[in-house]
């Protein structure tokens, strides 16, 4: 025996004993120094050195609309790409120092180093191209494509927190478009479509509730059921019905953009946030009031511990089954209002299964920001930047392929599902029925 | 508060759980309900506590019957409850936990922090508690998880307490600190009905004790009853609850562990450097709280825990770079902790379970073929040896209760020549007749000259079996001690006290349960 504690019987000094054990057998983390170290090495080697002699890249910081417009900014490429290249080695130097010696590090680390690999990228696919890179339209885009991805990740939160895993979502997002698109065009406002397109998310969560509350059916196979059969159904009624009349059932209808006065005339911060529909104004409310309620309500506690523990929350009074079902139905709701985007926040008409997959990224957004309204923010932002990126660089056009840009958000999922972003602990009572 | 129940009868299908209780737990009174596993205990607390609700028969409250349909019901009325595994959220703090399904609140829904935690701070300090009450729950010891169970049914003013098998889980000094606290509340007027099957605790600390057996109430005792009285009432025959054994006879070293250490996949050491000795014809026992290592020392050594340094020799032959098939070949018997889970497959037959770990080896096999009337013959000889209850053995195993099922495993493992034996809990939840029997059967493998590692919680087997004790602590082996070591010294080792200061301050301090080790032996 190395080290015994000598410690008298009070609960406060037991504790000491298993902290220095930790301490001493903690290994150096290498994960993330390691990977910094690389991606730095690729800004050096690929961003800085493949650049033309005497390029410049252009950026552009404002649009021809704004309030308050400025000169493109034209940057050395070279130059530039160095810099911010030997500031991410920095950072990632300091990463190695921070592992050496235990240190944590914040969270603007990895904000940070992030934000640097992408310009020195970006200085890298404008360098001598003659064409500006638009910021605006860039972080306007990535905004706007992380729209259903935001709304799909805190319908599968507010899910998961009270115990039911949401496989829907895809489904949910997918009703909640064909929904708005059909009541909008019917009643010729897409103010209408934007109020009917949450009932139809709330009913596919309700189907999802009712089968794994009352039959306590597997929930993620009653959940991929119900992808399929939303499929189905909008696909069926879109080749007959919608495609007869497409007239009455599946005319174009626009959320009008809402400039919020003052706030929008801010430089480059207003245009990209706050002239928008009210869809987006709509998911600024639903983020900030979740990331409080989940934490500080009654409503947030009782959800958790339905989500954590059922038998205690049952031990003291809390209906489970009741629990589950409101919340599911109340998620499905905010997963269907998502779904409008792709038709009326957008102007289109409902096409076959235009959601395309993104339930599931919304999902995965949902795991990477670790079960958390914030996190999660951020993490379907992080896949709405990097598709936007790769939209705006192929209109460009870049020495990268589009394509490798647009498989992004799929390779950070699966490194984020794999346990990359560090242990990942998921509502310790999620997909287990309720059984007395 | 006085509680009565009065006829209550549970049924589960044909299963008839709790037959016409009737039980009356006075205003302050301390009632203690004495009963075996399956004995219908738990059921009754549940219908008590508004979470099942009975066939027949009323509770009272006070002379006025009540009627629970859930137990925000039971709780409203004063009924307080800490169930045997707590009802706490491991990601909650002390005041979450308290305050949930009963949150003070501000505008729109939001929990007002500040009050839920004047609420805990005033219950701890009325009674004494040391709670933090922003600490997690999940980095609480399991006797400050149990304080926390009761600050959160006072808070919601029980003057009805149900402790279910509140000493399960502590060390003798914490079991003090329980008694205590007990005591404190039958002070202030409330009545505690206490749930138990472990004797010594019922007479130190009940004023009225039922006995009930087979979901019936057979008898109403005071703690002046003898031990052996209690349990011969408990199990309906005479039992012997101390097992006789002639000191061991220690031959040469046959086990030896060196530097073993095993990490958790988030870098914790769950085993800490552990090194011990175990010699032919010797059990070592190891002591300890539950989880402190004691399962993953076991599964190092039938090799299913990979270690990530340190030696096991058995023999004089490194057991490392074999596998767990190879191990179990070179002769180790082993007894996994959970049964139900790792011991046996439930839909086999008792057969096909009785030869899981040796199907491939003669005589079960010959060649490819297994010989079925030989597996037969020999689970149907070793079942009646060991006294297993069965229909026949080519029942499902799921068919025997868990105490045979436990019977099926050890037969299973001593049935063979051991080199060594590597039993977890070997009798929890067993019947108190066959715990006297597994100890005797343990003893005589012991006899034959294999060595015996034991992992226990309960300190009655510990001190029942062991010829020396090794008490592990978070992951370590705080210390090696003889097997007639006092119980207390014992308790304080197993909250992390080394050995030489855990004697002296056993010395300054004895616990009620201590004490009552000595009173047995002066009566014997």
């Amino acid at each position: 025996m190395s080290e015994q504690p000598t410690a008298p019987d009070t609960a406060a000094v037991q504790a000491e004993p298993l902290e220095q054990a930790e301490a001493r057998l903690q290994p150096i983390r290498w994960k993330f120094p390691i990977t910094y170290a690389v991606l730095g090495l690729l800004s050096l080697l690929v961003f800085t050195l493949l650049i033309p002699a005497g390029a410049a890249t252009q950026f552009r910081v404002s649009t021809a609309s704004d309030f308050i417009t400025f000169d493109a900014i034209n940057v050395p490429s070279f130059g530039t790409a160095l810099s911010l290249s030997i500031l991410q080695l920095a950072l990632a130097g300091w990463a190695v120092y921070a592992a050496v010696h235990r240190i944590r590090l914040g969270v603007w680390h990895p904000v940070l180093f992030g934000t640097l690999f992408v310009l020195a990228f970006l200085v890298y696919a404008g360098a001598g191209r003659g064409a500006f890179i638009p910021m605006v339209t860039l972080l306007s885009g990535a905004l706007m494509l992380s729209v259903p991805l935001i709304f799909g990740a805190m319908c599968g939160l507010v899910g998961e927190r009270s115990g039911i895993i949401n496989i829907a979502i895809e489904g949910q997002l997918l009703a909640g478009a064909f929904l708005a698109a059909v009541a909008a065009s019917f009643f010729t406002s897409a103010y209408v479509g934007l109020l009917a397109a949450p009932f139809a998310g709330a009913a596919v969560g309700g189907l999802l509730v009712w089968f794994a509350v009352k039959y306590h059916v597997n929930q993620i196979i009653v959940g991929v059921v119900l992808n399929v059969l939303v499929i189905g159904l909008t696909s069926f009624f879109y080749s007959t019905v919608l495609t007869q009349n497409a007239e009455l059932w599946n005319a174009r209808q626009q959320l009008p953009r809402l400039s919020v006065p003052g706030l929008s005339q801010i430089p480059i911060i207003g245009p990209v946030l706050f002239n928008h529909t009210i869809l987006v104004y709509l998911m600024y409310v639903i983020v900030a009031a979740l990331s409080i309620l989940v934490f500080r309500s009654r409503w947030g506690l009782r959800m958790r511990a339905v989500g954590e523990h059922p038998k205690a929350a049952d031990t003291v009074g809390i209906n489970v089954a009741r629990t589950r079902v409101i919340n599911t139905v109340l998620a499905g709701a905010i997963a269907g209002l998502g779904g409008a985007y792709f038709t009326v926040g957008q102007g289109l008409a409902f096409g076959q299964e235009m959601s395309a997959g993104q339930g599931f990224i919304a999902l995965a957004a949902m795991i990477l920001g670790r079960w958390n309204p914030k996190g999660a923010l951020f993490a379907a932002l992080l896949f709405g930047f990097s598709t936007s990126l790769g939209q705006t660089l192929s209109t460009i056009g870049t020495p990268v392929p589009s394509e490798m840009l647009l498989m992004l958000p799929y390779v950070i999922t699966i490194f984020a599902v794999a346990g990359f972003v560090g242990r990942v602990r998921p509502p310790a009572a999620e997909g287990i029925p309720y059984i007395k | 508060m006085k509680l009565e129940l009065r006829g209550v009868t549970k049924r589960f299908g044909d299963f008839t759980a709790n037959d016409q209780i009737d039980l009356t737990v006075e205003p302050g009174e301390i009632h203690a309900l004495l009963g075996e596993n399956g004995a219908g205990k738990s059921t009754l607390m549940n219908i008590i506590y508004g979470l099942y609700s009975p066939n027949e028969g009323q509770i009272l409250l006070d002379g006025e019957p009540v009627e629970f349909h859930g137990p925000g019901d039971a709780v409203a009325a004063g009924i307080g409850m800490v169930h045997q595994h707590f009802m706490l959220i491991p990601v909650f703090s002390v005041t979450e936990s308290v305050m949930l399904g009963y949150e003070p609140t501000k505008a729109a829904g939001l929990v007002d922090f500040a009050e839920a935690r004047r609420r805990v701070e005033e219950i701890s300090a009325r009674f004494g508690f040391d709670v933090d009450p922003e600490a997690m729950i999940e980095d609480l010891p399991v006797g400050a998880q149990q304080r926390v169970e009761i600050i959160k049914a006072l808070s919601r003013d029980a003057r009805v307490l149900i402790l279910d098998e509140p000493t399960a889980v502590l060390t003798p000094q914490e079991t003090d600190e329980l008694i205590s606290i007990m005591r404190q509340l039958k002070a202030s007027g409330t009545s505690i009905l206490f749930i138990t099957h472990k004797l010594r605790e019922v007479r130190a600390i009940a004023d009225t004790i039922s006995v009930i057996r087979r979901g019936k109430v057979v008898g109403e005792t005071t703690p002046e009853s003898t031990e052996t009285e209690l349990a011969s009432l408990m199990v309906g025959r005479e039992v012997s609850l101390t097992t006789q054994k002639e000191p061991a006879s220690p031959g040469e070293t046959a086990l030896s562990v060196s530097g073993l250490t095993v990490v958790s996949p988030n870098g914790k050491a769950l085993l800490d450097d552990v090194s011990l000795e175990i010699a032919r014809g010797e059990i070592l026992c190891i002591a300890g709280v539950d989880g402190n290592g004691q399962t993953e020392l076991t599964e190092a050594i039938l090799g299913i825990r990979e270690a990530a340094a340190g030696t096991i020799t058995l023999d004089g032959t490194d057991l490392g770079p074999k596998n767990v098939k190879q191990r179990l070949n070179s002769g180790i018997g082993f007894v996994p902790e959970d049964r139900s889970t790792d011991g046996v497959i439930a839909g086999f037959s008792i057969t096909e379970n009785f030869v899981l770990d040796q199907y491939d080896q003669p005589p079960y096999s010959n060649g490819v073929v297994m010989r079925q009337e030989v597996m037969r013959a020999r689970a149907e000889e070793q079942t009646a040896r060991f006294d297993v209850r069965l229909g026949t053995v080519d029942d499902a195993i799921s068919t025997l209760s868990g105490g045979n099922q436990q019977k099926v495993v050890l037969a299973r493992e001593l049935s063979r020549d051991n080199r060594l034996l590597v039993a977890s809990q070997p009798t929890r939840g067993v019947d108190v007749g066959s715990i006297e029997f597994i100890h005797r059967t343990l003893i005589e493998e012991r006899e034959r000259g294999t060595p015996c590692l034991i992992v226990s919680t309960e300190l009655d087997e510990v001190l029942n079996l062991a010829d020396r004790v090794a008490v592990m602590y978070r992951g370590r082996i705080i210390g090696t001690v003889p097997g007639d070591t006092d119980r207390d010294v014992l308790g304080l080792m197993m909250a992390g006290v080394p050995a030489e200061e855990a004697r002296v301050q056993a010395a300054a301090h004895h616990t009620v349960l201590g004490e009552a080790d000595v009173e047995a032996e002066e009566q014997a």
